[in-house]
């Protein structure tokens, strides 16, 4: 299965989500934000970073990137699509995740490994956890503050797609603890720490993180 | 040559960790006049000679999809001379 994982100008964590990819056992293929087509690509990963140097605002820019466009429409489609902290941005920006991140509530860039409990295992990012998992993963941002209306956050906790959660103290000011969010279909998962730094005991905090990759290669055998 | 300003601001219920440590740093220095601050962003768009009822349109369209984040802020568009 072939995994695609964006790098557009900026971008950090391209390197971690592709060994991630492979560490689950999948292939990783590069894709450059200037990219026309996918590569035939059956999943994508939108990584962490600051893409376009965060400009006007985070993933504001990325959005209109010429790889964007088979992206979006790939994704509406079911393709299975992550988006990771910078990418989560891209996705909120994008609309294909309702909501929006603004600046941590106390203005700090955090950067600690955190805890999280996993609260929809019915994604294709997130079936190889336990619904209440409690998992640690690192968590490192700068605007990471999950905002939505009441109408929006009333709907997502309704229809179950508030996909992780933080424990503990609300790290950056997400409403209602937020850390992960699904859309309708369960394909498109945005999530602001980072699974892909968290694989084994050897360079991460924990091996936590690697559901999320083993997940997607599941979601897409079946 | 006209220059088209859009103003963003976040929406009045979106926190503006921002605005706030600037209200919090201004009677540090003295300023005791703050009740609230909120900060925002300004962009000036020039144009050739006086703008036309089309070219605001697109500018409010950009507006829309690129200057602002529709799901937390909102904008004003207007012509300074």
């Amino acid at each position: 299965m072939k995994i695609g994982v964006v790098t557009f100008p900026g971008t950090l964590d391209d390197r971690d989500a592709a060994r991630a990819v492979r560490h689950a056992g999948g292939i990783a293929v590069a894709l450059w934000h200037n990219d026309a087509d996918l590569h035939g690509v059956d999943a994508v990963i939108l990584p962490g970073g600051f893409s376009y140097g965060d400009y006007l605002r985070c993933g504001a820019i990325s959005r209109f990137s010429p790889v964007m466009e088979p992206i979006i429409k790939a994704a509406l489609g079911g393709m299975p699509l992550l988006g990771i902290c910078n990418g989560f941005q891209v996705l909120a920006e994008a609309h294909l995740i309702p909501g929006a991140l603004t600046r941590n509530h106390e203005l700090h860039f955090l950067c600690r490994d955190q805890k999280l409990t996993i609260e929809n295992t019915n994604t294709a990012w997130t079936s190889s956890y336990k619904q209440g998992e409690e998992i640690v993963i690192p968590l490192k941002n700068g605007e990471g503050a999950y905002m939505c209306d009441d109408e929006t956050l009333a709907m997502l906790e309704g229809e179950g797609r508030i996909i992780a959660r933080y424990v503990g103290e609300n790290p950056n000011g997400s409403r209602n603890l937020i850390a992960g969010v699904t859309n309708e279909g369960g394909n498109i998962v945005g999530l602001m720490p980072h699974p892909e730094h968290a694989i084994d005991s050897l360079t991460g905090p924990s091996a936590d993180g690697l559901g999320f990759f083993t997940s997607v290669l599941k979601a897409l055998v079946k | 040559m006209a220059k088209i300003v859009v103003d963003v601001m976040l929406k009045p219920e979106i926190l503006d960790p921002q605005g706030k440590a600037v209200a919090a740093a201004l009677p540090r220095l003295g300023f005791a006049f703050a009740k609230d601050v909120r900060q925002g962003k300004r962009f000036e768009i020039e144009v050739d000679g006086e703008p036309t009822a089309a070219q605001l349109a697109d500018v409010e369209k950009a507006a829309e999809v690129l200057l602002s984040n529709p799901v937390i802020e909102n904008f004003t568009v207007r012509v300074e001379k």
